[in-house]
């Protein structure tokens, strides 16, 4: 029993990660219809600048959260700008294309000598390490500080998308971007927007992913990229509570399949997972079907 | 000078002119209509109002202002607001935050609000269902949301198209009435009908369409006494 609690703790732990990863996947396909492929690579980039805030510069922690927040912010806006907003009109498969192309140049262009290098880098502890022992299972502070940052983003993000001017913009763009044009909504604005939000998201998980499993490199955005790809088209892509409850869900699965039966494949539950849903239900466990729209 | 002032427009949908030449005004505070059978170009028309299509040659000015180059946000802030076809209703929004929506350029809390409560006192049906989903609204009560959401912006001009589409008798001639009220109480409406009977008793001046191109103007006395229009748009009402 206590050996199944750990594994439940220590499947959360992963899934708050992805949860934050799944929430760019969601939002950026409910609004323009996109799966931003180079969205885990944003990730990385912020699991980066928080390497360098915590050991080149020794910031205190929210310091270092805000770093990877406004670097992986300003990193998505521009590539929305650059990369995507020109194919706006063009074929879904152009800008798919492009988003894949994105993600390969953010992978190896930052992999160079130059820039970040093409090892593995050890993320040092921004904090000591403290365990607490509560009947034989163990929980850390680091898992601690995944679950409140985790919950505070959900919070304000629910807030944000909920009960701001620009939330209703977007659920409005979302749903008919010519109509909420019609309203005086600026679209374009609103699509950055999204972008740059789920980009902080991002960064938030990069630095949260750094902490605890404490490796980089400029290729670790791939794999949690995937499972929180699969995890938002499990929750219904589109959805934002799903995509929560698909990265908790696909969380508990890895940590089980690695627990129970072989870590080797625990990366493969994913594409299991991935496969079932979108040969069972496509639309996920939340989310409705919708006429695709131009 | 006119409120709304189009000048010689065509209009194409890739290289399918829908628009010849089109010009037409609106005075403040007029109900002007037009009208045409199913494909005339009508809905045409408004969006090139709105700016969801740029006309390819002639002009289209807001109060002496060319729009030409205006992006379509800017022409709503502008106090252009469009009623689309069909109502384009958020119906994943709530009933109360399709009216927020209506409001998004305009920034005075206080004044929101005061229109908003406009809204409902006008639509007492809305009130009730404020936090309700504005897709489980029916057919009539997503078209006083619609119209409801183009008031709260205190736009000035309206652009309604076909708002009877879809409504049972009783409901039309309720909204022709609603129509007539929101004009008297300031509103200056283009008023886009294949109603042609309801949509002539109730404006002050009518345009006809056919085919892209306008073919009769005048009053909508008038255009309601001319037999020509009687027999292509009236012919089973003055029967
Ligand atoms: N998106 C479109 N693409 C191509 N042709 C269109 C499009 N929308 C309308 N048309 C054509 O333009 C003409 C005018 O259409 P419309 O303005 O919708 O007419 P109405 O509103 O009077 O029924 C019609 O011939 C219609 O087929
Ligand atoms: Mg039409």
């Amino acid at each position: 029993m206590e050996y199944f609690l750990q594994q439940v703790i220590n499947g959360l732990q992963i899934g708050f990660v992805y949860a934050l990863i799944a929430l760019g996947y969601t939002m950026v396909y409910g609004i323009v219809r996109l799966i931003n492929f180079a969205h885990g690579d944003v990730f990385m980039i912020g699991a980066f600048i928080g390497l360098y805030a915590v050991e080149r510069y020794q910031w205190p922690l929210t310091a270092v959260f805000v770093s990877a927040v406004v670097g992986c912010t300003i990193l998505a806006v521009l590539i929305e700008q650059l990369a995507y907003r020109p194919l706006r009109h063009a074929p879904k498969i152009a800008s798919l294309i492009t988003a894949i192309g994105v993600s390969l140049f953010l992978e190896y262009f930052t992999s160079l000598r130059q820039v970040f290098g093409p090892h593995f880098y050890s993320f040092p502890r921004p904090f000591p390490v403290v365990r607490w022992n509560w009947h034989g299972i163990l929980v850390t502070n680091i898992q601690a500080v995944i679950f409140f940052v985790t919950v505070f983003c959900l919070l304000l993000l629910q807030f944000i998308v909920f009960r701001t001017k620009m939330g209703r913009a977007m659920r409005a763009v979302s749903f008919d971007y010519v109509t909420a044009g019609l309203m005086g909504v600026n679209v374009n604005v609103v699509i950055s927007f999204t972008f740059g939000l789920g980009a902080a998201l991002a960064g938030v998980g990069g630095v949260l992913y750094g902490i605890a499993y404490p490796q980089v490199n400029t290729f670790m955005g791939f794999m949690p990229g995937l499972k929180a790809f699969t995890a938002a088209v499990l929750g219904g892509i589109g959805n934002i509570p799903g995509a929560v409850l698909g990265a908790l869900i696909m969380g508990q699965s890895e940590t089980m399949v690695s627990a129970y039966v072989s870590s080797a494949y625990r990366d493969g539950i994913a594409f299991v997972i991935l496969i079932l849903v979108l040969l069972w239900k496509p639309t996920g466990i939340l989310g409705t079907p919708r006429t695709e729209k131009v | 000078m006119m409120l709304l002032s189009v000048e010689h427009i065509n209009v194409f949908y890739d290289n399918i002119r829908a628009l010849h030449d089109v010009s037409f005004t609106v005075g403040k505070g007029e109900i002007v209509s037009l009208i045409g059978a199913n494909g005339a170009g009508k809905s045409t028309i408004l969006k090139a109002v709105s700016g969801i299509l740029k006309p390819r040659s002639g002009r289209i000015l807001l109060a002496g202002k060319d729009l030409g180059g205006v992006p379509q946000h800017r022409i709503a802030r502008m106090g252009v607001s469009l009623v689309p076809e069909g109502r384009g209703i958020f119906a994943n929004m709530t009933v109360r935050d399709n009216l927020e929506m209506g409001a998004f350029t305009r920034n005075s809390r206080e004044e929101i609000e005061k229109s908003v409560a406009e809204v409902f006192a006008l639509f007492p049906q809305l009130r009730e269902r404020a936090s309700q989903s504005a897709g489980t609204l029916s057919g009539g009560e997503q078209q006083m949301l619609a119209i409801g959401r183009a008031m709260v912006a205190k736009p000035a001009v309206v652009l309604l198209d076909e708002p009877s589409m879809g409504l049972s008798p009783l409901l039309v001639r309720d909204l022709f009435f609603l129509i007539r009220e929101i004009n008297q109480a300031g509103t200056t409406i283009l008023l886009v009908e294949q109603n042609a009977f309801m949509a002539l008793s109730v404006a002050h001046r009518a345009y006809v369409l056919e085919t892209g191109a306008i073919v009769l103007s005048g009053n909508a006395s008038d255009l309601r006494s001319d037999p020509k229009v009687r027999a292509a748009y009236l012919g089973d009402v003055a029967g």
